[in-house]
């Protein structure tokens, strides 16, 4: 299918029309389907089992750390079988659109597929998956009761969600964006993308990125305020000290996008001249901006994870981490570091040598603190009594891969060297690399590791172990042709290939995407089982790894209030010191507990956002107008209740602590 | 915890805090609001970048000379630095414990801030009027947006204090309220700090050019 015109604007529903339903695209509309009656389904089966109140007052309007941090992590899952599907079907045309074939994907669509791909991995799988895992393990690490502001988490994870959701409608109402996921201008703008395509993208990634910014001051007036007396900032766990990293990172640059992507939209909507071609108008100045969150996000990114790959080869190795100094300020460096790069994504650009050395450089100088934290894990696993359990399997595959990736990264640095590779295959294997060997297998160890605590059993070994080789060898499959390709000079982003002799290297990249579907497919079916064998799997001790941080001091899943009395921190690895000096867990003399009341305030303004940003994208004003009046309405409204917090009588601790000490003596622990 | 507490022996040690007090509310809200100022700054930074960077780009249109009265912008500077002014009365008056003295110099801060929009928007209307519009040239899109965003924030502004206002009348001077007179004030401090940063980029150096 060819773009259509941009649409005439009707004063009540905008530029929305029939026409905006891709009824001519079979496989949107058999996705449409599918996805309907699987919803249908879903719905139905919670009104069936009246699930609806529980949901609600529960989840919906929960301000507790762990069940919100869940939430994420189910938004990230949902979201991460989205972006897989694109990626599977980009590699399935690629793999097909040779010697005259055109594939099976229009140009109009397969546009779409690799933004969307782009774009969801980043914000709705990898954002969530982080923000999730940090909502969930850095309360409990620091032994506080909850995050600093605990409404604002719930209404940050609701934002996230609203941006995502826009995000999906796209699909079925309209077109997503054709531009690729950072949506250059001048292509992304008004004259070279006239339909609502990057509209879409704009208002998902504004209303998502509120709720990033605002969960990032959160975290970090968390970790700076609430931490356990005695825990001075180097004797926070390392997992807690890169995600304080991580966060500053995110409040340093998320503005930014969002300034960014509303100059964008100024351009777009307004017709001012900021990244226009003509009148003044800088592209390249979007390019520059994009960039200065752009690569700060990918520290974002990797750096909560590294703090797992530390926790886990600790716990696993049974030794207390090698070098935490030098690990915490190595992460301090690559935080610093990582806002002084941002122009090695387009060294072609023409800045002239002097601009490029210095960013070359800057990039290379990268790769020490990172070399030093590698070592410092090698080190932490020598002598060591390593368990090689699925933590610690994902963390070693980790090491072997990220290292391939970090390295084709420093080859990348060089400026004359990527005059060659820029916006090549080889780029895509790069960032492919360290993404999926550093962040998701860094999740995945997260989520084998931390899994027993948030749901009380483990994770069932055998299909982690097949979930695990599939996704190795798969990653390995699916990428280092795509290093082959690119140097020999295939671009990134094409359809379809005129020179036979790429083809096999496609497909060996294709059979390589199926072996990581197989991965995936046995992890769900890890979660389905241990979830049906859970009381095989069940560990009543709250510590089934032998941990070394508080997150393991409390029962699994930890009660509302985490910790009956808040523990006291002497040493660097809390957990294993009090273990060590065989600390007296008190079983009587509770008090009342002061914790935060459940709000539905923040569903309901991220709601509101979610019209609003679709009316935005539809050219709706009326409803623009409507929204924006109900979304400041509903937020005054929200600051007029004084009354935010309840107490948890002394007796409900006793009685749940309680519980805990005959649990904890039936186990004989 | 003392140095004398972790040199104590083993049994001596205490490995949770028997008695504890909850943490009184609102005690992060401060160190929270004060970070989101500094990302909201980040966003004005990138907006005087761009001014940096495109300011010069007329497009064969009009410049900075051809555009700004500075005795208008200084009369609207004066108004939102009189206001500032006005709003650490309004502290003054909530550490004494008065509450119509607060409402009061709230109002007043509230009014300066209007008188302040309002020129700022009249020499907007007479810049569109000449046909200096935002689509007119990349200087004037920085400008506009520039200039506007700082404004959009002294609107939002004036929402929060007319809110605050009722809010003082239901509770009085309670410590949330307290809290969030002075997260008001850091606020509008913040957008006066900016405002010097506009007026001396934008308009007094415009001049110079």
């Amino acid at each position: 299918m060819t773009p259509h015109p941009a649409p005439e604007t009707g004063p009540l529903l905008g530029k929305l029309s029939l026409d905006a339903l891709p009824l001519h695209e079979p496989i949107l509309v058999i996705t449409f389907i599918a996805v309907a009656i699987g919803g249908l389904a879903l719905v139905a089966a919670i009104t069936k089992y009246r699930l609806w109140g529980y949901l609600w007052k529960e989840w919906f309007t929960t301000v507790d750390h762990k069940r919100i941090g869940i939430m994420y992590m189910i938004l990230g899952l949902i979201m991460f079988l989205r972006g897989f599907s694109d990626a599977i079907m980009m590699r399935l045309q690629q793999a097909m659109a040779f010697g005259g074939s055109e594939g099976y994907l229009p140009a109009h669509h397969y546009d779409q597929v690799f933004t969307a791909h782009g774009v969801i991995m980043i914000f709705f799988v990898a954002m969530p998956f982080i923000t999730g895992l940090m909502n969930y393990i850095v309360p409990l690490q620091i032994g506080a009761r909850d995050v600093s502001f605990p409404f604002l988490n719930n209404f940050s994870f609701w934002m996230t969600t609203a941006g995502a959701v826009l995000c999906m409608i796209s699909l079925f109402v309209g077109e997503f964006a054709q531009t690729g996921w950072l949506a250059y201008p001048p292509l992304s703008g008004i004259a070279y993308s006239p339909n609502v395509g990057v509209d879409y993208y704009i208002w998902s990634l504004q209303i998502a990125g509120v709720g990033t910014t605002l969960s990032g001051i959160n975290l970090i007036v968390t970790m700076l305020k609430l931490r356990a007396p005695g825990m001075r900032l180097m004797k926070m766990p390392v997992f807690t000290w890169t995600s304080l990293c991580a966060n500053i990172l995110i409040v340093a640059t998320f503005p930014v996008l969002t300034a960014t992507l509303a100059l964008l939209t100024l351009d777009r909507y307004a017709g001012t001249n900021f990244f226009t071609n003509d009148f003044g108008g800088s592209p390249m100045m979007y390019v520059n901006l994009i960039w200065i969150w752009g690569h700060p996000e990918v520290y974002i990114l990797i750096l909560p994870l590294f703090g797992v790959f530390s926790e886990v080869t600790s716990t696993f190795s049974g030794k207390r981490l090698f070098g935490y100094t030098s690990m915490v300020y190595a992460t301090i460096c690559i935080t610093i570091l990582s806002y002084l790069v941002w122009l090695h994504h387009f060294f072609t650009m023409g800045s002239g040598a002097s601009v490029n050395s210095f960013f070359g450089i800057t990039t290379m100088v990268i790769s020490i603190p990172t070399g030093a934290k590698l070592f410092n894990w090698l080190f932490t696993m020598y002598r060591g009594r390593i368990r090689f359990e699925l933590p610690m399997m994902w963390t070693v595959a980790f090491m072997l891969t990220f290292v391939v990736g970090g390295m084709t990264g420093v080859l990348l640095a060089v400026p004359p060297a990527d005059f060659v590779l820029h916006n090549s295959l080889f780029l895509v294997a790069h960032f492919h690399n360290v993404i999926i060997g550093g962040v998701l297998f860094g999740l995945f160890a997260a989520i084998n590791y931390w899994w027993p605590k948030a749901f009380g059993f483990k994770l069932d070994v055998f299909w982690g172990k097949i979930s695990f080789w599939c996704w190795v060898v798969g990653f390995w499959l699916a990428f280092m042709p795509l290093y082959i390709l690119g140097l020999m000079g295939v671009t990134r982003r094409m359809r379809v290939f005129d020179d036979p002799s790429l083809q096999i290297w496609f497909v060996v990249a294709g059979i390589g995407a199926a072996v990581i579907a197989v991965g995936i497919a046995a992890m769900l079916v890890q979660f389905a089982v241990s979830i049906w064998r859970r009381d095989q799997l069940r560990d009543e001790t709250g510590d089934p790894w032998d941990g070394r941080t508080l997150e393991w001091a409390t029962s699994s899943p930890p009660p509302d209030y985490n910790f009956a009395f808040t523990p006291v921190i002497h040493d660097l690895d809390a957990w294993h010191d009090m273990k060590r000096r065989g600390h007296g867990r008190p079983v009587t003399g509770f008090r009342d507990i002061h914790m935060p009341s459940n709000t539905g305030a923040g569903i309901i303004l991220a709601g509101i956002s979610l019209v609003m940003g679709f009316a935005l994208v539809w050219h709706i004003w009326w409803l623009v107008a409507a929204s924006f009046i109900a979304l400041i309405g509903a937020a005054i409204v929200h600051t007029f209740n004084y009354k935010r917090d309840f107490d948890i009588p002394a007796a409900t601790v006793a009685a749940v602590e309680d519980a805990r000490t005959r649990q904890l003596a039936a186990t004989g622990a | 915890m003392s140095t004398k507490t972790l040199a104590a022996a083993d049994e001596e040690l205490r490995f949770y805090d028997l008695d504890e007090h909850a943490h009184p509310e609102g005690h992060s809200t401060m160190l929270g609001f004060w970070i989101y100022l500094m990302s909201d700054c980040l966003i004005f930074a990138i907006l005087f970048a761009c001014y940096a960077v495109l300011g010069g780009n007329y497009a064969a249109g009009p410049a900075p000379k051809d555009l700004f009265e500075l005795p208008l912008v200084a009369l609207n500077t004066a108004m939102l630095l009189i206001s500032s002014i006005t709003f650490g009365f309004a502290v003054l008056q909530m550490q004494q414990g008065k509450v119509r003295g607060t409402q009061i110099w709230l109002a007043v801060t509230a009014l300066f801030g209007a008188a302040f929009l309002a020129i700022e928007l009249y020499e907007f209307r007479h810049l569109i009027h000449i046909g200096a519009t935002p689509q007119r040239s990349a200087f004037l899109s920085a400008f506009f947006t520039l200039v506007g965003t700082h404004g959009l924030h002294v609107t939002f502004g004036i929402v929060w204090l007319i809110t605050l206002m009722v809010q003082l009348n239901k509770h009085g001077l309670i410590a949330a309220n307290k809290r969030r007179v002075m997260c008001l004030s850091m606020f509008w401090h913040f957008l006066d700090v900016v405002w010097i940063g506009v007026f001396t980029i934008v308009y007094l150096m415009g001049m110079l050019q």
